[in-house]
């Protein structure tokens, strides 16, 4: 047992706990904030893997811009007399045997799989070798995420914007 | 490998530590004698009319939807701005191409929006 | 040092994690956030891949990945408050004029 494996165990730890937080929490903040845990140990475990580029972006992305909008969300759509937004669940046990068939599924096939593993590599300088493939080898997907940029930036805008049309048009 | 990331792990435990205790050093420190004056809302102003859990306007949800799309398109830009250089000598000024076509793309977007008036803030 | 299956292993239960959170979750928002758990879920094995495997070209996935999540994640808050807005819910199972 090496700090290595230590480190490792923590972050599963970290990501699992808060993982089932993000499930379990009658209050929708406190998912939320569970949430920003769990990022933070995928972004951990991608620091183990020597990912160190995808790790920062993970943190940048994830934490900086998809939790902001969820906690936004959450701003938005409570109602306003309600101080405890509360959630209720439903259909637990189904739920459970179902995502335990899945679960069991996805484990025994990456156990009994014999996946050829090289030694361990350390790409050293992953920011060269990413921005070398993004630019070249995957150069049309680049553009494609470009496009898929631009359309959830027109249509997520004009979508939330409606109301403040509708109620342009009712004053006039 | 893993000892590159002590510094980091360090000012994260220091940043934590640290504002824990100034969120609590104020009543530690402090003296406290609260009276029904000083607990109220605005000290000596005037008293709150209703809730401050209001839902707040969807203008703000637009500005952080605009965030995070140039805030991809900025991790984008990252890789292949760190190793232009060697791109160039790889692909010649094809590179720089591509990438403007890119910055284009969601610059038609950006513009698009602002002559909508979806930026208006009125 | 970790082999590859304990990550694989890792990424499976966090993805049955996030499973049962979209199928037991009536609020539509944290329906949202088990979806950004699963393709969480889903970029750790890539990446866990890529490095053992010694290819970026998993990273350049999740790069993507990452990329649509976020582009799903603006489309699809703006739809949940569009439909607030005009339902008052965000409950899914209140949300049912196309049942009958």
């Amino acid at each position: 047992m090496t700090t290595y494996d230590l480190i490792f165990y923590l972050f599963a730890l970290i990501i699992l706990v808060s993982a089932f937080i993000v499930v379990a929490a009658r209050n929708i903040i406190y998912s939320a904030f569970s949430l920003l845990f769990t990022f933070f140990g995928v972004a951990g475990i991608y620091v183990l893997l020597n990912a160190d580029f995808i790790a920062v972006v993970q943190v940048i992305i994830y934490v900086g811009g998809i939790l902001v909008l969820i906690i936004f969300g959450v701003m938005l759509t409570n109602k306003i007399t309600e101080v405890e937004i509360k959630t209720e669940s439903f259909q637990v046990l189904p739920s459970i045997i179902i995502s335990g068939i899945i679960g069991g599924t996805l484990v025994a096939i990456f156990t009994k799989t014999n996946w050829k593993v090289a030694e361990p590599q350390i790409l050293d300088k992953t920011v060269t070798e990413i921005g070398r493939f993004l630019v070249s080898h995957y150069m049309i997907l680049f553009e494609l995420a470009g496009i898929i940029l631009l359309v959830a930036l027109i249509g997520s805008v004009m979508i939330a914007r409606k109301e403040k049309l509708e109620t342009e048009e009712v004053e006039k | 490998m893993i000892e590159q990331y002590i510094p980091l792990i360090l000012a994260i435990l220091i940043a934590l530590l640290f504002s824990l205790f100034l969120l609590k050093a104020s009543s530690w420190f402090g003296p406290q004698r609260p009276n029904p004056e000083k607990l109220s809302t605005y000290e000596s102003g005037m008293e709150p009319v209703r809730t401050a859990r209001e839902r707040f306007s969807v203008k703000f949800y637009i500005v952080a939807i605009m965030f995070i799309i140039f805030d991809i398109e900025v991790v984008f830009l990252y890789p292949w701005a760190v190793n232009l250089k060697n791109l160039i000598d790889l692909m010649g000024f094809f590179i720089i191409a591509e990438m403007f076509i890119f910055i284009i793309i969601l610059l038609a977007g950006y513009l698009y929006l602002l002559k909508k008036g979806a930026l208006k803030w009125d | 040092m970790i082999p590859l299956k304990y990550y694989l292993i890792l990424s499976a239960a966090f993805f049955s994690i996030g499973i049962i959170g979209v199928l037991t979750r009536r609020n539509a928002i944290i329906i949202f956030m088990c979806i950004e758990l699963m393709l969480n879920a889903v970029n750790l094995t890539l990446v866990s891949f890529s490095s053992f495997f010694g290819d970026s070209s998993g990273q350049i996935f999740v790069f993507f990945v990452m990329a649509v999540a976020a582009a799903e994640a603006a489309v699809g808050l703006a739809i949940i408050i569009a439909l607030f807005r005009n339902k008052l819910t965000i409950n899914v199972d209140e949300v049912n004029i196309f049942k009958w």
